[in-house]
């Protein structure tokens, strides 16, 4: 039973990954990757750790994947043009680097002694599987890692705010938005992008808005 | 019950492994080599759970909390960076942005 689930979700993880690479549009990748984290949130269960499965859904599938749509969404991303690069050259190199690495990983296993086929793991004991354990290690041993983290988090929002905010020069003012109304927008998350626009990044201020500012 | 040998959790981690980096590796839109990246960084997570289960040791899950919360800030912190270059130069297409090229 438990190799049934296990070769179930390792196939379904490894066909999504796949289409993650693979697919063209950002968005049917990012919820194929969905899909991946989803059969990997299984098998952390199967490896007796249901807590860090539900935390995967949580986390990943919950919050960060919602952020990788709200950004694609956002930036209205079109599929990749494929005109003006040799992607062969690139390609073959980036699998020839992915074997090699493969390879490595698989003399590292092959060092630690384990061996495809070797004997099934010792039963799974109540103390690996259970919350307890767990939540002394965190916060006994592991503390100072976790404050840290905690500290990673409030810096990464405050640089992620400060990062995606707008400038000053470019921040349109409520009465600048009351008069000018009609005004072609130029930032372009406020107005999408136009296609038939020639220029891609003019200062916000365009001149004419000024004049009609004077 | 039958149990599956670590080493397949092994292979399979490694082999999501490699598809993460060839997507890294290969795609020019940033956010998919976002996307391939946090592949990389899940299979990683697979590796230390499956190693935490081989040795029956809690310490291989708690790296995994600490990998989820550095996945969480990078993914916010690029995905900041993203928007601000958007706006500069309307594309996120990775060949394009060579500013800093020399």
């Amino acid at each position: 039973m438990e190799t049934v689930i296990f070769f179930l979700f390792a196939a379904l993880a490894i066909g999504s990954a796949i289409v993650v690479v693979t697919h063209r549009s950002p968005i049917y990748a990012t919820l194929s990757l969905v899909l991946t984290l989803f059969s990997m949130a299984v098998l952390f269960v199967l490896l007796g750790a249901p807590f860090v499965g539900v935390l995967q859904i949580l986390v990943y599938a919950g919050a960060i994947v919602v952020l990788f749509l709200f950004v694609i969404m956002l930036l209205n991303v079109q599929k990749e043009e494929n005109a003006h690069v040799d992607r062969g050259v690139q390609l073959w190199i980036a699998i020839l680097g992915a074997v090699v690495f493969l390879g490595l990983f698989w003399l590292a296993f092959w060092r630690t002694g384990l061996r495809i086929g070797g004997p099934a793991p010792a039963r799974l004991t109540e103390d690996l599987v259970g919350l307890k354990g767990l939540a002394t290690a965190l916060f006994t041993d592991y503390l100072l890692p976790f404050e840290i983290v905690g500290l990673l988090l409030l810096v990464a929002v405050i640089g992620a705010t400060v990062a995606a905010r707008r400038s000053d020069s470019e921040t349109v003012r409520p009465d600048d938005d009351f008069v000018s109304g009609d005004e072609p927008r130029t930032d372009p998350l406020r107005s999408l992008p136009d296609p038939h626009r020639t220029s891609v990044a003019e200062p916000a201020y365009s001149s004419s808005k000024r004049e009609a500012h004077s | 019950m039958s149990s599956v040998p670590i080493s397949w959790y092994l292979l399979l981690s490694a082999v999501l492994f490699g598809i993460g980096a060839i997507g890294a590796l290969t795609r020019r839109n940033g956010i998919s080599i976002f996307l391939s990246v946090e592949l990389m960084l899940n299979a990683g997570n697979l590796t230390l759970i499956a190693y935490a289960r081989q040795w029956n040791d809690h310490t291989g899950q708690l790296i995994v909390f600490f990998v989820m919360a550095v996945a969480a800030a990078e993914a916010a912190v690029g995905l900041a960076l993203f928007i601000a270059v958007f706006r500069q130069r309307r594309t996120i297409d990775v060949n394009r942005l060579n500013l800093l090229q020399g």
